[in-house]
């Protein structure tokens, strides 16, 4: 097929440089893209399509008739991240969850973060995921965020950026995986010869981090994960990680608190559980610490939690990082526990509570990009050059009517891969989700998820909002400088 | 196992096993109407009363013709019954417990409910064969998945006790086909339409070769023993029992001949009850009053497993006792 045709139009590409030519990470893809004959590519997309129908990996969506299933958006032209690269992002990664961790251990216990002034107190309580019913909890290792799925984008300089932190219920994992074998089983000649770093081994790094982090009672530990239910929207993803780790799949319903102890209901009666891999959030794990009316959680369970007989990952309270206003303060964090700079850099951010950001923002909105700061999703964001003027003053209504509430960003330049469109490719914008488990050690999956806006010039990957995703491949170090042999 | 997971095992493998005999329901009244000519949707309307669906069907059809009830046991989507409904809410059982299931099964199920839900109804019906044996292909091959693919564990013995039970039932009602098909007239017992009709009961529950090794000859009271009793014969109704208790006991881990909940009890007398009968006597009780009975004590059996295994209330804190399963 021609890859002539093919426009940077002045993005960063992960596959072209400026000048049109293949990146020398990406050389080996662009030359067998280029062998293929006409329609091949497309025949290879659909039979991907296909697979994941009849391997039924779908999602839900919330908003529409309830279960609504739909199968998974999936690009076939993966993405390819050099390995030296990836371990920078490691590296990165590492320090930042370590902070991060250290830091919502001190939020629930000393919060030394407050007395020595780095975090204003303020910002810290008014955060809606800070939970006061957390204080003094010691979870078992210190480890209170044992999976997180962190943002990241490349701006137009061709810098990773972080976006965002997800310590809560992060999700996607599951798709990295599919991802794979769907590529795998449907377009196998693009792999040949490649050094491509295995994503396979996750549910099994999975179950090591959970069983590491049980209470320690002698036996060998009973893990489960705990799912709202079917309508969930990832439902597909914890029901893939239970299988694929070899646990059941519990719904709050399946659990109570016996004798002191969470236990499921089994044919035979009660069966103690050691560990909950929880999909539920924080405030609806226990009806009798949290929401009353939670019909999702299991009462009397954080009594349990903070007898230290049962282990919660992640931990209940980690939200408190993800508030997207104490992710400016970040890298002060790294600095304060660590002592390092931060490998990672953060997007420029301004926190509306603070009155001169406040005036800053108001007075350039229509260059920002504004965001609420406890929404995932990518729901209730403003994108300030794309926004008409009503929507601008009504935006600027409800930022004033709560300015804790929102941050405001510079607009990025996201780079671009190249998507399949009708019959041939366009870029795309893409983000790059990588996973990380904190257990022993912490480990970062080599890869992730990236997510693609599949509209043309869009700037949202999330799928509920037209968004896909393809395969990222992160190259072993070793073989950057590869041949394309044939 | 966790009951819930038990419990969507159990109803997964029936509902499967509904969809394969509701096509060969089908398949078999095709057959018998194809040899008696011209009274042809006359003849559809036993097929609704064997499944059990009667009143629906009148209220929203009316009189049955071999369209209404094509559309009512297979595309119908208000029907519970109907094919495409089954593989709904075995594909819904499967997704709650996807984690629990190998993956080949979830893949092929999926498979399943699609091609019958993107099946179109007339084309359905008028290659009817072709689209009644894709069905059963799919169900056996699940079976077969099932087989070969699952450790022979709990939920192992749940999904082939419920299949074997569903298979019970089913075969019994196909039996019971015969007895609301009319002959032209008296006078025609034992002549070739009457052994035709005998020999396409026999060919519904792919039957009729296995039963021509053992029998020979087509006579009504064979028959009805074949499917009814024999020892040998994977659909018939002894042999389904057989292998349902045995699963039972798998789980519960009572020896043979013993019982520690109701559910036990009332099927291993069930199965006692088809072990020492004969068909002469099943007969002379009438074919239509023995089978309405049987349906009966397999109801009282499924509510019996329910109460045990899969009611999410009666769940005893602390102690060592075996609940939710009591003991009698």
């Amino acid at each position: 097929m021609r890859l002539e045709d093919y426009e940077t139009d002045g993005f960063y590409d992960e596959m072209f440089d400026e000048q049109g030519s293949p990146r020398s990470r990406a050389d080996a893809m662009a030359k067998r893209l280029a062998a293929l004959s006409d329609g091949e590519l497309v025949r290879r997309q659909k039979a991907a399509d296909l697979t994941l129908l009849n391997m039924g990996i779908t999602f839900a969506v919330y908003g529409h008739a309830a279960g609504t299933e739909k199968v998974w958006p999936f690009d076939i032209v993966p993405r390819i991240v050099d390995g030296s690269e990836f371990s920078m992002i490691e590296r990165g990664l590492k320090q930042r969850i370590a902070a991060l961790n250290l830091f919502i251990d001190d939020v629930y216990n000393d919060q030394r973060i407050i007395k020595d002034g780095v975090v204003p107190a303020e910002l810290l309580f008014s955060a809606p995921c800070y939970l006061e019913q957390c204080r003094g909890l010691k979870p078992p290792g210190g480890v209170w965020c044992h999976v997180v799925g962190t943002d990241l984008v490349r701006d137009g300089d061709g810098q990773f950026y972080v976006l965002e932190d997800n310590l809560r219920c992060p999700s996607g994992v599951s798709y990295v995986i599919e991802n794979r074998e769907v590529m795998k089983r449907t377009f196998p000649q693009i792999f040949g010869g490649l050094r491509i770093q295995p994503v396979e081994d996750y549910p099994e790094r999975l179950l090591e981090t959970l069983q590491h982090v049980a209470p320690s009672n002698g036996h060998s530990p009973t893990v489960v994960v705990l799912t709202p239910g079917i309508y969930n929207s990832a439902y597909f993803e914890h029901s893939f990680l239970a299988q694929q780790m070899g646990v059941e799949l519990v719904e709050g319903s399946d659990l109570v608190v016996s004798d002191g102890y969470v236990c499921m209901r089994t044919t035979k009666g009660l069966q103690r559980v050691d560990v909950i891999y929880r999909r539920i959030d924080d405030t609806f794990l226990d009806p009798k610490t949290f929401r009353p009316d939670s019909a999702l959680g299991v009462p009397g369970l954080m009594e349990v939690y903070r007898k230290g007989r049962v282990t919660l990952a992640n931990a209940p309270g980690t939200g408190i990082a993800d508030d997207k206003a104490i992710y400016a303060y970040v890298p002060k964090l790294i600095q304060y526990y660590l002592s390092e700079e931060p490998i990672l850099k953060n997007v420029p951010t301004r926190i509306c509570w603070d009155s001169d950001d406040l005036k800053y923002v108001l007075h350039h909105l229509s260059e920002l990009v504004v965001k609420p700061t406890n929404e995932s999703g990518g729901y209730g964001i403003l994108i300030g050059p794309r926004a008409t003027a009503d929507e601008l003053r009504q935006y600027a209504d409800l930022i004033r009517a709560n300015p804790r509430n929102y941050i405001a960003q510079p607009v990025l330049d996201l780079s671009r891969v190249p998507t399949i469109v009708d019959d041939h490719l366009e870029g795309r914008h893409v983000d790059l989700r990588p996973y990380i488990l904190y257990g022993q050690k912490i480990f970062v999956l080599p890869g992730g998820l990236t997510r693609v806006a599949l509209r043309k010039g869009s700037l949202i990957v999330n799928s509920s909002q037209g968004g896909g995703s393809k395969d990222t491949w992160v190259l072993a170090e070793a073989t950057n400088q590869w041949q394309y042999q044939q | 196992m966790l009951s819930r997971v038990a419990d969507s095992v159990f109803w997964l493998s029936r509902y499967i096993e509904r969809a394969e005999n509701v096509a060969r329901f089908l398949d078999v009244n095709m057959h018998l109407t194809l040899d008696l000519g011209d009274s042809i949707d006359q003849q559809w309307e036993p097929l609704v009363a064997t499944t059990g669906d009667h009143k629906q069907f009148t209220e929203r059809y009316g009189q049955p013709s071999r369209d209404s009830v094509w559309r009512f046991l297979t595309f119908d989507h208000e029907n519970p019954n109907s094919i495409v409904s089954c593989l709904y809410s075995a594909r819904e059982s499967a997704r709650t417990i996807r984690g629990s299931l190998p993956s080949e099964l979830w893949e092929e199920l999926n498979k399943f409910y699609l091609f019958v839900r993107g099946a179109a109804v007339e084309d359905a019906l008028e290659h009817s064969n072709a689209f009644l044996s894709e069905v059963k292909r799919y169900s056996q091959l699940l079976v077969g998945i099932t087989e070969s693919l699952m450790s022979q564990n709990e939920a192992w013995h749940f999904a082939r006790m419920g299949r074997n039970l569903e298979r019970a039932d089913k075969t019994s009602r196909i039996l019971d086909v015969k007895y609301f098909i009319l002959l032209p007239s008296s006078a025609e017992v034992g002549t070739p339409l009457d052994v035709i009709q005998w020999s396409a009961l026999l060919k519904s529950a792919s039957a009729l070769e296995m039963y021509r090794r053992v029998q020979g000859r087509i006579a009504p009271d064979q028959v009805v023993g074949f499917l009814m009793l024999d020892r040998d014969f994977p659909r018939s109704v002894r042999f389904c029992l057989n292998r349902a208790e045995e699963s039972l006991r798998a789980i519960t881990g009572s020896a043979e001949g013993m019982f520690q909940i109701r559910a036990e009890m009332l099927l291993g007398r069930l199965r006692a009850e088809f072990e020492f009968t004969q068909a002469a006597d099943i007969i002379q009780s009438g074919l239509h009053e023995f089978i309405d009975r049987f349906q009966r004590s397999l109801n009282e059996v499924d509510s019996a497993i329910f109460d045990n295994f899969f009611a999410t209330q009666p769940v005893i804190t602390g102690g060592e006792q075996l609940s939710p399963v009591t003991t009698e």
